[in-house]
């Protein structure tokens, strides 16, 4: 129900809405004194609450980067847990500074939904994942035919499945529910065969499951889910802000700053470093996105930089232990590029 | 009528300011003025904001491709059927759940409300119970105890329950023979429909026979046997034009035969339940509003007492009962949305999913605004006819 709530709210929020051009994010950010931050409804590794209620995963940290960017501090962020049905009404509405959902960037989204997509944050795929011990036998999704699928309703999974099955002639009974919570509950009841979504969120979920070992996940990748984060189309300057954040965690990491090496780096004289921490003299690097010229320490300072943050989330430090396979910088082989700060 | 005609040739006295006929239509104007101002000013924000925002607006995507499968589909869809249609769709599956739902509700409620009357003790108390529990329960935990505690339970596809006349049930739903008829089974239908037409003859007749003769017919009888023998003569008559096609095993699921899913098995369950309780009291309230007069008139007609309830009690409690009545089965409809929960895709689930799709949330919530209110309209319509000719006939 809380979609149409949210879609009520949106019609009503546009209808009222002063047509005069409003002040931008940044300067409404400021004045408020935090970020309010589209997360998921709980996506191990993304976004999802601890034990004490605290957002963790790679969704949330990067929120506290650019709350760190903005206020010096990661901590001055509020997180609006959203279905994904109710992403982008809450962003377009303004219910939401920014989206950073495991949100697929699609030409759609960019265009017709008036979203601006900041970067990749987490290059993925969907896949397939089973109950081996319910259904031996089954080692790849093209045996799934017949085969009851849940999955999320209101998501790109969606789309690609019916995409999938119809490209390979297969059949399939879709069991379709609004809420992340709702899918994994009726895959663990066995409602379905199989649960499709991003490869990495199947990883997460497996690990909610009432018996994890016995769910496998299908080798096959059956579309690009570049996820990343996403602002209101029409704001540069907020848009800015979130890009170069994004940019700032792969330089440091390109450049070696760490959370625990921060505070020598400042005393660096490697130009590029300088650069990146704005210790070089009369740069105004920072200042020109409208923020303070140390912007890059306090994001580090507050979440690491990207290698830091995707190990501690989805990578060794965490129980999913994904690899970074695409997702490493580029000087690694992978896919995640910076371009400088200068 | 002569009083208010001259009531209105009275010259006005004293300034027009003062005359209450001018000052009824000058503000009547105003606020007719400022109510269409403030629509087309609402209006008007949200298409400049809309363009402002970059958000694509305008009714094209309902014929764009849709992309997407929907688990229940009363009329032919696959995902590359337009957005309207899955739209069609979902408005199909709430007219199903609702009407089906509303069937159900009113059997199990009159039952339930008649039983609350009864002088048997324990129907008496199971009928309260019964009413006290899911009049006092919200419809979405009904929803869920259906779902969640009843069905979701059921063993899985592989170790079913196989049930009699070949029919299974499992946690993935309700599965038994569909009637394939082959050629000539039109005549069935035929004979099906001649036979309702003779029935009601068949009544008719009786019912003007008693009138004039005060002898009295079998109707009950004549028109069972009408409508049970004449279709069942046509079906021996065509060579016996069926066959059955039963579920069978398949790697995942049962496969063939008619497969009722869990989720409007316990949307359906959980509406019916849930508005029956009402309905019951709604019952109870219209035969007990029938003054007792009215039976021991009645009975000292020398009626029996069948009659007495069908012909004395039954119609002057309709009249109580019609009018809420109509607010539950509207009230049904609408708690229908709540198929959201448990993902049964009715309009509710499917307009929010191509409002996600489109990211049109203005429109699709406007089609879904439309949509309801039009249901509830043809309900309350079909409703209001019902309660015309039950009305007290004034002579």
């Amino acid at each position: 129900m809380k979609h149409i709530a949210f879609g009520i709210l949106g019609a009503a929020t546009l209808g009222f809405m002063a047509s005069a051009a409003s002040a931008g994010t940044l300067d409404t950010v400021k004045q408020k004194g935090f970020i309010q931050c589209g997360v998921s409804t709980g996506l191990a590794g993304f976004s999802a609450p601890d034990d004490k209620g605290d957002w963790k995963g790679i969704d949330a940290d990067f929120c506290r980067a650019v709350a760190a960017a903005v206020f010096g501090d990661g901590s001055k962020v509020k997180f609006t847990p959203l279905s994904a049905k109710e992403r982008f009404t809450a962003l377009q509405s303004g219910e939401i500074d920014i989206l950073s959902r495991n949100t697929t960037w699609t030409s759609n989204r960019d265009s017709a939904l008036g979203l601006d997509f900041v970067g990749v944050t987490y290059y993925d795929g969907q896949g397939f994942m089973i109950n081996a011990k319910k259904l031996p036998g089954v080692n790849s999704a093209l045996q799934l035919s017949g085969a009851a699928v849940c999955v999320q309703s209101g998501t790109t999974t969606e789309l690609n499945l019916a995409d999938y099955f119809k490209k390979n002639k297969m059949e399939y009974n879709p069991v379709v529910f609004e809420k992340l919570e709702e899918v994994n509950a009726a895959y663990d009841a066995g409602r379905c065969d199989a649960y499709t979504t991003d490869q990495s969120g199947l990883y997460g979920i497996r690990l909610t499951l009432s018996s994890p070992a016995d769910h496998v996940v299908l080798p096959e990748i059956i579309s690009k889910e570049p996820l990343g984060p996403a602002v209101r189309q029409g704001d540069d300057q907020w848009a800015h802000v979130a890009r170069w954040t994004y940019f700032a965690l792969l330089n440091a990491e390109e450049a070696g700053i760490t959370q625990a090496n921060i505070d020598e780096m400042k005393t660096s004289t490697d130009p590029n470093i300088q650069r990146l921490l704005g210790t070089e003299p009369d740069g105004k690097y920072g200042a020109d996105l409208g923020l303070s010229n140390d912007w890059v320490v306090n994001i580090i300072k507050a979440v690491g930089n990207y290698g830091e943050m995707f190990e501690r989330n989805v990578g060794s430090g965490s129980p999913l232990k994904i690899a970074r396979g695409i997702n490493a910088l580029w000087t690694k082989g992978g896919l995640q590029y910076g371009p400088p700060i200068r | 009528m002569a009083s208010q005609e001259i009531l209105r040739e009275e010259p006005s006295r004293g300034s027009f300011i003062n005359d209450p006929r001018i000052r009824g239509l000058f503000f009547q104007t105003l606020v007719v003025i400022l109510l269409f101002s403030s629509i087309w000013w609402i209006v008007h924000n949200v298409i400049e904001n809309l363009q402002r925002l970059h958000i694509a607006s305008g009714f094209q995507f309902l014929n764009s491709r849709a992309g997407f499968d929907i688990s229940d589909t009363p009329i032919a869809y696959t995902s590359d059927a337009t957005y309207g249609r899955a739209l069609v769709v979902g408005l199909l599956n709430t007219i199903i759940v609702a009407v089906v739902g509303i069937v159900l509700a009113t059997i199990i409620g009159f039952t339930v409300g008649i039983g609350r009357l009864s002088h048997n003790w324990l129907i008496r108390k199971i009928c309260t119970v019964y009413v006290e529990i899911f009049r006092n329960i919200p419809p979405l935990l009904v929803i869920f105890f259906w779902y969640s505690g009843v069905l979701a339970v059921l063993p899985p596809p592989r170790e079913s329950y196989h049930l009699p006349f070949g029919s299974f049930l499992n946690q993935r739903g309700f599965y038994f023979p569909r009637a394939v008829w082959g050629d000539g089974s039109w005549l069935i239908g035929a004979a099906f429909v001649l036979a309702l037409a003779m029935a009601w003859f068949v009544a008719r007749r009786a019912r003007q026979r008693q009138m004039s003769t005060g002898q009295q017919f079998p109707v009950f009888w004549t028109s069972f046997g009408l409508i049970i023998g004449l279709p069942l003569l046509a079906f021996l008559l065509a060579g016996m034009p069926l066959t059955l096609d039963f579920p069978k095993q398949s790697t995942f699921n049962l496969t063939g035969g008619f497969w009722v899913k869990p989720e409007f098995l316990s949307l359906l369950l959980a509406l019916s339940f849930y508005t029956a309780a009402f309905i019951a009291e709604i019952v109870r309230a219209g035969i007990r509003g029938v003054s007792k007069g009215q039976t021991e008139a009645a009975a000292a007609l020398g009626l029996r007492s069948g009659p007495v309830l069908r012909l004395v009690v039954v119609p002057q409690a309709m009249r109580i009962v019609i009018p809420p009545l109509t607010s539950q089965y509207l009230n049904l409809t609408k708690n229908s949305s709540l198929a959201i929960a448990i993902g049964y895709p009715d309009l509710t689930a499917t307009a929010g999913t191509v409002l996600n799709q489109t990211g049109q949330a203005v429109e699709g919530v406007f089609i879904m605004m439309i949509a309801y209110l039009v249901l509830s309209l043809v309900t309350s319509a079909v409703m209001n006819v019902v309660n015309a000719r039950m009305a007290l006939v004034e002579r």
